[in-house]
């Protein structure tokens, strides 16, 4: 087990209080296999970490403990300074996971979509209009597929009306697992603008991906977690 | 640098190893000791009912071992409470290496049942009988635990299917029982009674207070001997249990 | 950006009847979801007679049972997709980081479930009655009992679905789940269809169907929203 670092924030005993993402000392263990061992870090308004390494690295189960999906993992997870076993809900008001799955009906309507995740994830006593649901829709190419059912489209397109949710979110921390995949080229350079521009904004973001990303927020918090296979001893 | 959560998970296991070590002797004698002492008592020294003859004779195993089994899914049951709020993984073991010995226990409730039925009712098994039915769902709810620690190939969640499960029986025994009682009494042709409280003459109660305690102890040393393989499939990588089984 | 706009005072059943429109929408474009266990009931009530044999005094004396059985078991199956098209699309890991109550979101798709599978079999009532030779006047109390026993089956179905959703062989293990948490409703439930038939009062039956309802409706989200948690770990 390795942790590679450039300039990384790692300090297990910082100020708790502090605000944004925290993650002290975590450690998961899959069955017999130790997948992250001793991991912590900080994350601050306008950082963005990427996490690489490679298949079986623990990378995907990283971001699921920390998103609060995984309740299998030692150490823990802050946000702002509490502990999100005590205090999961300040996280999910704040926080937007985008998993491997797309998390879309199929038999649904991109739109349709939209709208049911929006009253999960951004509930107000106003809803969020159609024509701006629309322009999120339009942001990643889809607004002309906007009535057609989700099972008609491609994997690809799928994928894309999950994105269509970062251009609707007010979430300060974006958790996104993988999130290229399945997008064409001209749909990543947008993607990673969106992700610049929430960085700029003072979001954070914490991103797996094995191809490079060329946003100025994320050089130089790179990380990297290596597989560790084998024994605890 | 590891936390101290680490060490107290591995801690607790090792420590618990210990004590079965320690206890595990006394307890299965002392059970089997009482177990043998009330079984005997039972068949050769107390009289034949009057109107059951030998056949009572049974209830030394079938009343133990049907009250140590209720007993036991409750046990579980509350392992089943402390690893869900406490996060405790002896609780989990402690979950595992209860069901199968409970359901055994359910199992030779079950026949002991039926066989002591035979010679009373003239069949192995009327439905009339509200605790043997109860009984035979008690043994569906063991299996249906069992079955979940057997599905999940995450030994993890596993753990916390069946912690869930057990608490859901938990809640449902009471009510299952009360209302198989309420069926059975609606079902009972009015010549046979089964719920009339018999009143047991007291040379044939004293064995059955020895074998209850008996049976208690047993379960208590059988316990021991599946949480052992518990810990020693869940702690096969600590050194502690590299150390121990190097001895 | 860093500011949340959320507005404090969001109507608390937002993502409820978010979440019941949204999986009406999903059933009613298949119609396989409300037809399949209607027409698995029937075929099985025509098995039980082609088994019992056609005397009608015979089939009427076992229908209360026959029925009972047969709703439980076409509800219980249905219920295995309750929560598992979530767990495969992702969307039940966008319900579980919702900030919305979580207990809210178990009962919306509950209700949903049971308004598309359990009450078309209670509304078949009548095409019971006549397969099995049940009096015309116990209809509305078959049909009752049928109401409050198909929401006690979903809602302690949904107890097993939630416990096996990240399991590949979830339906059998569902039914061993389940079954023995099912017996106080099939007594009660085929009681209160017999005190029907046979002219009895209803209202201790009745009264029970409508405790275990309840009570089932309280408890068994507590249940679901560990199993679906636990799903996530895998």
């Amino acid at each position: 087990m390795s942790i590679e670092s450039s300039n990384i924030n790692v300090q297990p005993h910082d100020d708790p209080t502090r605000s944004g993402l925290t993650l002290d000392s975590i450690c998961c263990e899959r069955g017999d296999r130790l997948l992250i061992q001793d991991l912590s870090l900080h994350i601050a308004d306008g950082q963005g970490v990427r996490i690489e390494g490679p298949n079986g690295s623990g990378k995907t189960t990283l971001l699921r403990v920390i998103a609060g999906l995984s309740q299998q993992y030692d150490g823990q997870v802050r946000w702002n300074g509490e502990d999100i076993r005590q205090n999961a809900s300040s996280l999910a008001t704040e926080c937007l996971y985008i998993g491997h799955l797309a998390g879309v009906k199929a038999l649904l309507t991109p739109l349709e979509n939209l709208s049911w995740w929006l009253s999960l994830h951004i509930p107000s006593a106003k809803p969020i209009s159609q024509e701006v649901q629309l322009q999120a829709l339009q942001s990643v190419g889809l607004d002309r597929f906007a009535d057609t059912p989700c099972h008609q489209l491609s994997a690809g397109q799928q994928r894309r009306i999950a994105l269509a949710r970062l251009y609707l979110s007010e979430h300060r921390l974006w958790v996104l697992d993988e999130p290229f995949t399945a997008i064409d080229a001209a749909g990543v350079v947008l993607l990673e603008q969106r992700i610049a521009e929430h960085l700029a904004q003072g979001g954070m973001a914490i991103v797996t991906t094995h191809q490079a990303m060329n946003i100025a927020g994320f050089t130089s918090h790179s990380l990297s977690v290596m597989s560790a296979n084998g024994a605890i001893s | 640098m590891a936390s101290w959560q680490w060490f107290h998970r591995l801690g607790s296991p090792k420590w618990l190893s210990g004590t079965i070590d320690r206890w595990l002797p006394w307890v299965l004698s002392a059970g089997t000791l009482l177990l043998i002492i009330s079984v005997v008592w039972g068949l050769a020294f107390t009289p034949p009912d009057y109107k059951q003859g030998n056949s009572f004779r049974i209830i030394y195993i079938h009343v133990p071992t049907a009250v140590v089994a209720l007993a036991a899914y409750y046990v579980m049951a509350i392992a089943g409470a402390v690893s869900i709020i406490w996060r405790m993984k002896v609780a989990d073991m402690a979950l595992r290496a209860i069901a199968p010995v409970g359901a055994a226990l359910t199992f030779l409730a079950l026949i002991t049942g039926a066989i002591w039925g035979k010679p009373t009712w003239g069949a192995y098994w009327i439905w009339q009988d509200a605790r043997l039915t109860s009984m035979l769902i008690l043994f569906f709810l063991y299996l249906g635990i069992m079955a979940l620690h057997d599905a999940y190939q995450d030994s993890a969640s596993g753990n916390r299917a069946a912690a869930i499960m057990s608490l859901v029986g938990t809640v449902n025994i009471p009510i299952i029982y009360k209302s198989v009682d309420w069926w059975s009494s609606l079902h009972q042709p009015a010549s046979l009674k089964f719920t009339e409280e018999s009143t047991i003459a007291t040379e044939m109660l004293q064995p059955l207070l020895l074998a209850i305690p008996g049976a208690y102890l047993f379960f208590i040393a059988a316990v021991m001997l599946q949480l052992r393989v518990q810990i020693a499939r869940s702690e096969k990588n600590t050194q502690w249990m590299a150390e121990r089984s190097g001895l | 950006m860093s500011t949340i706009h959320r507005d404090e005072h969001a109507p608390i059943f937002a993502a409820f009847n978010a979440l019941l429109l949204r999986d009406l929408r999903v059933y009613f474009r298949y119609r396989g979801t409300w037809l399949n266990p209607l027409v698995f009931v029937l075929m099985v009530i025509t098995l039980f007679t082609l088994g019992i044999g056609p005397d009608p005094s015979a089939l009427s004396n076992h229908a209360a049972g026959i029925i009972w059985v047969v709703a439980l078991l076409g509800i219980m199956l249905s219920l295995d997709a309750l929560f598992r098209a979530d767990y495969d699309d992702g969307s039940l890991e966008q319900l579980l980081l919702s900030p919305q109550p979580l207990y809210l979101s178990v009962l919306a798709k509950i209700l949903a479930h049971w308004f598309i599978t359990g009450l078309p079999i209670v509304l078949a009532s009548p095409l019971y009655s006549l397969m099995l030779g049940i009096p015309f006047s116990a209809v509305p109390a078959l049909a009752v009992g049928l109401l409050f026993g198909s929401g006690i089956l979903s809602f302690i179905g949904a107890i097993g679905a939630a416990l096996t959703v990240s399991l590949r062989s979830g339906g059998l293990l569902i039914a061993l789940l389940t079954l023995p948490l099912y017996v106080p409703a099939i007594i009660f439930g085929s009681q209160f269809v017999e005190s029907a038939i046979e002219g009895w009062p209803l209202m201790p039956t009745f009264s029970m169907l409508l405790g275990l309802l309840i009570g089932a409706m309280v408890l068994s989200p507590l249940a679901i929203i560990g199993g679906l948690r636990l799903s996530q770990d895998v």
